[in-house]
């Protein structure tokens, strides 16, 4: 067991799978020289050399669209989009390619490939380059899209999704990557569409996912410590596949359900887990659901009004109060 | 190099690096590109072909050219307009006619139609409807030889539209500073859908004039001519097999139908269609075979072959039936159905 960071257990996933199956590669901008520009890629070029660690132009369609070449011919990819605001210059792999081949082909054409992206608001760069997009990947078929909160997932998400056969959108989230975890020693290796309970309690459930997680966890121990509710949080993980039976069964637990998520209001994943518990656990529920999302807007740049946009443990802790006041 | 190479300078002659058995070869290959596209237009007439089509007609010498040069192995990654490509693979014409009818004895079972036609068997890799999408992919699958150290070439098809899209440039730059071995094909047919090309481009020649962005030689040739194409297929496929990187290769060409089944092609202006009829590549290779002292009853044997294995095709598709409804959520995901939850 050891301490990481959220950035080197990036990296250390990566080298696990490398490690392991040599028709793993990893391509990206500023990836191997550099290390990445979020340093979470350092030392991969130096462990497994030029051939199989790729710089590339910076050209979005190009890196998506080759790896998507390697993996229908053979390669298990592993591609970087730095920030996932560029998935917007590279969407017709995301959209039209990756996840619609196999159906198209009848089942003849494969695309084992992992797009890894920073993903996510706090680091003040203003509404291109901190968007939480997860939302935009969820609604294609055929793709699978996960988001892991903590460096032990990180490794044992990442993976479970290089060694899946689907193509499996993976979102880090910038600013977890100076954050620590326990990791324990040796191969971690995990399984896609598997929620986590990661604070049990009796009187409400608080989805979240990714950076919304922790926070969850802190609003959580205030409304135990401060008001005495005791919520069950439940770090998502896995938006495709969607682990519904752990989430329908914490509601039918603790009878109220709130969703906090990064991703601008409308269509955000949340509401899409709503419309699943009022379609089969609307008996259980004491009262609506509520979400907890960043509004609908363009994320600003000024720390001060990022602040205000996305969802925050006081915030979470004063919604579920007054709901369940109410 | 401003002119294309022609036939007459390459001097063929019937003993010639190309010799009478290929060529024979090449021309049933555009005989019966020709007659099953002829026959998918006769099939939309009556209302049998479904959803859209976009015909290779007057452009079979490339198809044919490009495929006959390939090795077992080699892939190809086509466009929308992909039908003759596939069938020059030596895919049956049964299985392209019974996807553009959407019938379940089509390639893809109906999932893909026309515009997507794929055999993994035969080195198809697909048939990619976003414009451009495949110049990237066709660099992957060449990453994967040039990474596991296979010998075999990815080759890329597309017209003259596909050049003014980002994609396209992504991709020759990729595909030169990774120097894969990869061919990109260029058919230049004068339109990109209804607008003529040069209206909507920097240079006259849209790919050959990009070339030298990107560090490549200026390839021009004239695409109606089977000999022509293969000749340069087979020099392209070596460099790419040697190590020597990609190459771009602009085709001139003229597709003798509009840009889809919707299309009349009333842009044209007068006459051109009549000027490029007498340059019909299967047309101008027909003469070539009887120049060269074979047999009109060898050539007649390959057309009677190809028109009845076209007929056959054509009924067994009329009568095969249609998709099961169970294949409507099957193949989404690798477990081969559509579930996104437990």
């Amino acid at each position: 067991m050891a301490e990481l960071t959220y950035r080197d257990a990036v990296a250390r996933g990566i080298a696990q799978e490398m490690a392991r199956d040599p028709d793993v590669v990893f391509l990206g901008e500023d990836v191997a020289k550099a290390g990445g520009v979020f340093k979470a890629t350092v030392g991969l070029l130096e462990q497994f050399g030029p051939i199989r660690v790729r710089d590339t132009p910076i050209s979005e369609q190009a890196i998506l669209g080759a790896a998507m070449g390697a993996a229908m011919t053979g390669l298990k990819p592993i591609a970087e989009i730095m920030f996932s605001d560029f998935f917007a210059v590279c969407f017709d792999y995301i959209a039209n390619e990756f996840g619609k081949s196999r159906y198209m082909t009848n089942g003849q054409v494969k695309c084992p490939l992992v797009v890894r992206t920073g993903n996510g608001a706090g680091s003040r760069f203003g509404a291109q380059h901190s968007q939480s997009v997860e939302n935009w990947c969820m609604m294609i078929p055929g793709l699978k899209v996960v988001a892991p909160s903590t460096p032990r997932d990180v490794i044992g998400l990442l993976a479970a999704a290089v060694r899946d056969p689907d193509p499996v959108i993976f979102f880090e989230h910038k600013s977890l990557y100076p954050t620590k975890g326990e990791v324990p020693d040796g191969e971690i290796v995990d399984s896609l569409g598997s929620a986590r309970i990661v604070r049990p309690g009796r009187d409400a459930t608080i989805l979240a996912l990714a950076l919304m997680v922790p926070r969850a966890i802190a609003a959580a121990d205030r409304l135990n410590a401060e008001h005495g509710i005791d919520c069950e949080v439940v770090d998502v993980r896995s938006l495709v596949p969607l682990d519904t039976q752990t989430i329908l069964g914490s509601v039918a637990r603790t009878h109220r359900l709130f969703t906090v998520e990064e991703n601008p209001r409308l269509c955000g994943w949340g509401a899409e887990i709503v419309s699943i518990v009022a379609d089969e656990a609307f008996y259980d529920l004491d009262g609506p659901p509520v979400r907890i999302t960043t509004p609908h807007i363009p994320l600003p740049a000024a720390d001060i009004l990022e602040d205000l946009a996305l969802p925050n443990a006081e915030r979470i802790v004063e919604r579920v109060r007054r709901s369940l006041a109410s | 190099m401003n002119k294309p190479t022609t036939a007459a300078e390459t001097r063929p002659g019937i003993n010639d690096d190309i010799g009478e058995a290929l060529r024979l070869r090449l021309y049933g290959i555009q005989f019966e590109l020709r007659e099953a596209e002829q026959r998918a237009f006769d099939l939309f007439l009556q209302n049998l072909v479904k959803g859209t089509s976009h015909l290779s007609l007057g452009q079979e010498a490339v198809a044919a050219g490009f495929a006959a040069a390939m090795r077992p192995g080699d892939l190809s990654f086509c466009t929308y307009r992909g039908h003759a490509h596939t069938l020059a693979r030596g895919v049956p014409v049964e299985q392209v006619l019974g996807e553009l009818m959407q019938r379940d004895n089509g390639l893809m079972r109906g999932k893909g139609g026309s515009m997507h036609l794929t055999s993994v068997d035969h080195g198809v890799m697909g048939s990619y409807a976003i414009i451009g999408a495949h110049l990237p992919i066709a660099c992957g699958a060449a990453w994967r030889a040039q990474y596991k150290g296979q010998k075999d070439v990815s080759v890329c098809f597309f017209g003259d539209g596909t050049t003014n899209i980002g994609a396209f440039h992504e991709a020759l730059n990729f595909a030169a500073v990774w120097k894969l071995p990869v061919v990109f094909v260029c058919e230049n047919n004068l339109y990109m859908e209804y607008t003529p090309i040069g209206d909507v481009t920097a240079v006259a020649h849209p790919a050959a004039d990009r070339a030298a962005a990107y560090g490549l030689e200026r390839i021009m040739i004239d695409g109606n001519d089977a000999d022509v194409v293969y000749r340069a297929a087979a020099r392209a496929y070596e460099k790419a097999r040697a190590g020597q990187g990609p190459s771009l290769i602009e085709c001139l060409t003229y597709r003798h139908s509009g840009h889809s089944r919707a299309d009349p092609a009333k842009y044209r202006p007068e006459g051109e269609l009549e000027k490029w009829k007498e340059r019909d590549p299967i047309k101008i290779y027909r003469q070539r075979l009887v120049q060269f002292g074979i047999a009109e009853d060898a050539i007649i044997k390959i057309e009677a072959d190809v028109k009845r294995r076209v007929d056959e095709a054509t009924e067994k598709c009329k009568v095969a039936p249609m998709p099961p409804p169970d294949i409507l959520t099957t193949d989404v995901y690798a477990n081969g159905g559509f579930a996104w939850r437990n």
